[in-house]
C-alpha cells in the first residue's frame, strides 16, 4: 500500500469529499444559525411575543404561516402595559398593504399600525421629528412616520417632515422618519410607514383586532414571570376557562430562537445525510479499487499463506489497509472543511455579518469514526475474497 | 524416528463432478537430515506429493506422520502454524514482495510467528547465503540469482525442519543455479533436511537421494550413485 501512494491517494478522493462536505454543512449551517440567533439576540432579548391563535410550542402558530385570526385586541396591549408587573413598554400592530405614494413616486413599503411606545419596544430611535403621542395614537389622527428606506424611495434624502404622502386613499403628515437598521429576520425593517392604531383599525383596514403585540420587559430574569402573567391576562380578557386552551401564543425570544434552530437544525441534518451519500459512493469506490488490488496481489497472497499466514491474518491485513485509506482520507477531508468554513467565516464577518465559525471536537470525532466505519463495511468484501484464496491456487497466479 | 513417514498416500481432485486421482498410493520415509530430490515428468504428481508435505495442501487418505505426530487431517489453522514453524519454500519464480528491501522480505514468514529476538534471525539468514552487503536494496534492484538467494534466507528465518524447492534454478542461468546448488548444498551439510522438486535430471543429481514418481506412483527410490557437487563439476562418492 505504501508502494503505491498515489493511487491510494486517488482511491480515498470520494472520502476525502464526502467528509469535507459533512463538515463544511455542518458548519456552515451552524454558522448560518448562529447568524440569525445573534441577529434575534440583538433586537433585544428581553422582547415577548404574543400572536394571536393557538399552538404548540415548538411549531409556528397559524398567524405565522399568513391565516388570519381575530382574537388580539388593543385592550389586551392596554392592559398588559398597565397591569403586568416588570414591563417597560408595549405596542400591538396592524400590519397593512396598499399604495403609498408622494407626489409621482411610489413606494413598496408596507405601513403598520402602532401604539406610542414603539420606539421603545422596537429599540430604535428618529433621526428626525418626533413620533406620535398617546393622544394621536387613540385619536385617528393623519400622521405617520417613515422607515429609512421608505424615506430614500419617497423623498430622496431630502427633509420630509410637514409632507403629505398617500396611503391608499388617505393623506398622512409626516412628523418623523427612523434611522436605518437593516435586515432582519427575514424583515427588513427600513421600508415601513408607522401610522396611528386608531387610524389603522378604524379608517384603513376597518378591523377590531390586532395582528400582534410586542412587549418589552425590564430584564431577562423576569421574562418566564412576564409570559406567565400575561398568560392569565389574556386569557381573563377572552375569558377563556380553566380547562379550554388559550387563543393565543406567548413567545419570548429564547422560544423563537429555539423553533428557529429546531426548524434549521433539521434542514441542516438533512443536508448533511445528502453528504453523507457521497461518502458511500466513495466507499464503494474504495471496495472497488481493493479489489483489484487483491486480483493484483494474488500471487503475494499466496505466497503468504505459504510462509504461514492464516486466513483471518490476512483479512485482518486488508480490512487495515482499507481503513487506514479511508480514515487517512477522513482526515484530509476533516481539514478541508474545517479550511472552507474557516473561510466563509472570515468572509461572512468582513461582509458584516455577526457570523460564529462552528468546527467542534464532536465534528471531527464524527468525522474520523465514520471514515473509519466507511472503510471498515466496504473493506470486508475485498478482504474476504483475499482471505479465501487457496494458496497452491494463488502461488500459480500469472 | 523418521521426520517425515509417508503411507499409501492417495490424492484426488474434485471438479464439478469429475474426480481426478493424482496420487494413487505413495509410501516412504525421509529421515531428518537427508537431501532428497522428487523427479518426474508433469502430470507425475510430484507437485501434489510437495505440496502434501509441505502442509499446502491433505491427502484424500493414507496416514502422514511428521516427527511421530499424525498431521495427515489438520484443519486449515493448525496447516498454517506448522507451515510457518516447520516449513521454507524457494520457488521457481522466486516470490518477492515487489518494492519491498531484503531485510522486509526475508522478515515476512517472522511476522505471524511469536518468535524472538527477530532482528537476528533476519541477519543470520541474510548472513547464510551471502547477501549482507545488499541487506538495505529492494527486490527490483536484484538479480535473478540473488533473487533466488533472498528466497533461501526468508526460507531459513524461521528456523524450520525442512527446505523445500520447487525448480529452483528453472528461472536461472546456469551460473546463478549452480551458486543457489552450492548453497543448498551446504545446508544439507550443516544438518537442514532439504526436499527438492525438479524434473531436470542434472538438478536431481545434487540430492543424495532421487524418489522417481510417475502416474501417481513411486517407480524407484535410490540413493545417488556418484553426487555432482557443485563445486566445479566434482564428483563425489
Amino acid at each position: 500500500m505504501r508502494a503505491n501512494k498515489l493511487r491510494s491517494f486517488l482511491t480515498s478522493l470520494g472520502i476525502i469529499i464526502g467528509i469535507a462536505s459533512v463538515i463544511v454543512i455542518i458548519s456552515v449551517g451552524a454558522g448560518a444559525q448562529s447568524l440569525i440567533v445573534n441577529q434575534i439576540n440583538s433586537i433585544g432579548s428581553n422582547l415577548i411575543g404574543i400572536l394571536p391563535g393557538a399552538s404548540d410550542s415548538n411549531g409556528p402558530p397559524a398567524s405565522a404561516l399568513g391565516i388570519i385570526v381575530t382574537t388580539l385586541k388593543y385592550k389586551d396591549a392596554v392592559d398588559i402595559s398597565q397591569q403586568v408587573a416588570h414591563v417597560t413598554a408595549v405596542t400591538s400592530y396592524n400590519t397593512g398593504m396598499g399604495s403609498i405614494s408622494y407626489q409621482n413616486t411610489k413606494s413598496d413599503a408596507k405601513y403598520y399600525g402602532v401604539m406610542d411606545q414603539y420606539l421603545v419596544v422596537e429599540d430604535t430611535s428618529l433621526i428626525a421629528g418626533r413620533f406620535f403621542s398617546a393622544e394621536e395614537e387613540k385619536g385617528n389622527n393623519r400622521v405617520a412616520i417613515l422607515g429609512y428606506r421608505a424615506w430614500q424611495d419617497l423623498f430622496g434624502g431630502d427633509d420630509a417632515i410637514g409632507k403629505k404622502i398617500k396611503i391608499k386613499k388617505e393623506f398622512f403628515e409626516v412628523i418623523g422618519v427612523i434611522k436605518e437598521r437593516g435586515t432582519s429576520g427575514f424583515q427588513n425593517q427600513d421600508n415601513i410607514v408607522l401610522i396611528p392604531i386608531s387610524t389603522a383599525q378604524n379608517i384603513m383596514l376597518g378591523v377590531n383586532y390586532v395582528n400582534f403585540i410586542r412587549v418589552k420587559v425590564d430584564n431577562a430574569d423576569h421574562l418566564d414571570e412576564a409570559v406567565s402573567d400575561i398568560n392569565s391576562l389574556l386569557r381573563d380578557n377572552h375569558n377563556i376557562r380553566e380547562s379550554q386552551p388559550s387563543d393565543f401564543s406567548v413567545r419570548n425570544v429564547k422560544d423563537a430562537i429555539d423553533i428557529l434552530l429546531n426548524i434549521t437544525n433539521a434542514l441542516k441534518f438533512f443536508l448533511a445525510a445528502i453528504a453523507a451519500i457521497s461518502l458511500v459512493v466513495g466507499g464503494v469506490g474504495v471496495m472497488n479499487i481493493m479489489l483489484a488490488a487483491v486480483n493484483e496481489r494474488i500471487r503475494e497472497i499466496g505466497l503468504r499463506r505459504a510462509v504461514g499466514a492464516r486466513r483471518s491474518s490476512i483479512m485482518l491485513q486488508f480490512i487495515l489497509e482499507t481503513v487506514t485509506i479511508t480514515v487517512v482520507g477522513g482526515l484530509i477531508g476533516i481539514f478541508f472543511g474545517a479550511s472552507v468554513s474557516a473561510i466563509v467565516a472570515v468572509v461572512a464577518r468582513f461582509l458584516g455579518y455577526q457570523w460564529d465559525l462552528v468546527v467542534s471536537w464532536q465534528s471531527i470525532i464524527l468525522g474520523t469514526s465514520v471514515a473509519a466505519l466507511v472503510g471498515l463495511v466496504f473493506g470486508i468484501y475485498p478482504a474476504q475474497r483475499a482471505a479465501k484464496l487457496d494458496p497452491i491456487e494463488a502461488l500459480r497466479y500469472e | 524416528m523418521a521426520l517425515i513417514e509417508i503411507k499409501n498416500l492417495k490424492k484426488d481432485y474434485v471438479n464439478d463432478e469429475v474426480v481426478t486421482s493424482v496420487l494413487h498410493g505413495v509410501t516412504f520415509n525421509i529421515e531428518a537430515g537427508e537431501f532428497v530430490a522428487i523427479m518426474g515428468p508433469s502430470g507425475s504428481g510430484k507437485s501434489t506429493l510437495m505440496h502434501i508435505l509441505g502442509f499446502l495442501d491433505r491427502a484424500t487418505s493414507g496416514v502422514f506422520k511428521f516427527k511421530n505426530r499424525d498431521v495427515t487431517n489438520l484443519d486449515d489453522n493448525q496447516l498454517a502454524q506448522i507451515r510457518n514453524e516447520e516449513v521454507g519454500f524457494v520457488f521457481q519464480a522466486f516470490n518477492l514482495l515487489p518494492k519491498t528491501s531484503i531485510y522486509d522480505n526475508v522478515k515476512l514468514p517472522l511476522i505471524y510467528s511469536t518468535k524472538k529476538n527477530q532482528d537476528k534471525l533476519v541477519k543470520d539468514a541474510i548472513k547464510a547465503v551471502d547477501l549482507m552487503h545488499r541487506i538495505n536494496n529492494f527486490s527490483n534492484q536484484l538479480s535473478g540469482g540473488e533473487k533466488q538467494r533472498v528466497a533461501i534466507a526468508r526460507a531459513l528465518v524461521t528456523e524450520p525442519s525442512i527446505i523445500f524447492a520447487d525448480e529452483p534454478t528453472g528461472n536461472l542461468d546456469s551460473k546463478s543455479g549452480q551458486v543457489v546448488m552450492e548453497i543448498l548444498e551446504k545446508l544439507n551439510d550443516d544438518g537442514h533436511t532439504v526436499i527438492l522438486v525438479t524434473h531436470e535430471h542434472d538438478t536431481a543429481q545434487h540430492a543424495r537421494r532421487i524418489i522417481k514418481l510417475r502416474d501417481g506412483l513411486i517407480v524407484s527410490d535410490e540413493k545417488v550413485k556418484s553426487r555432482r557437487s557443485a563445486k566445479e563439476g566434482e564428483l563425489q562418492k
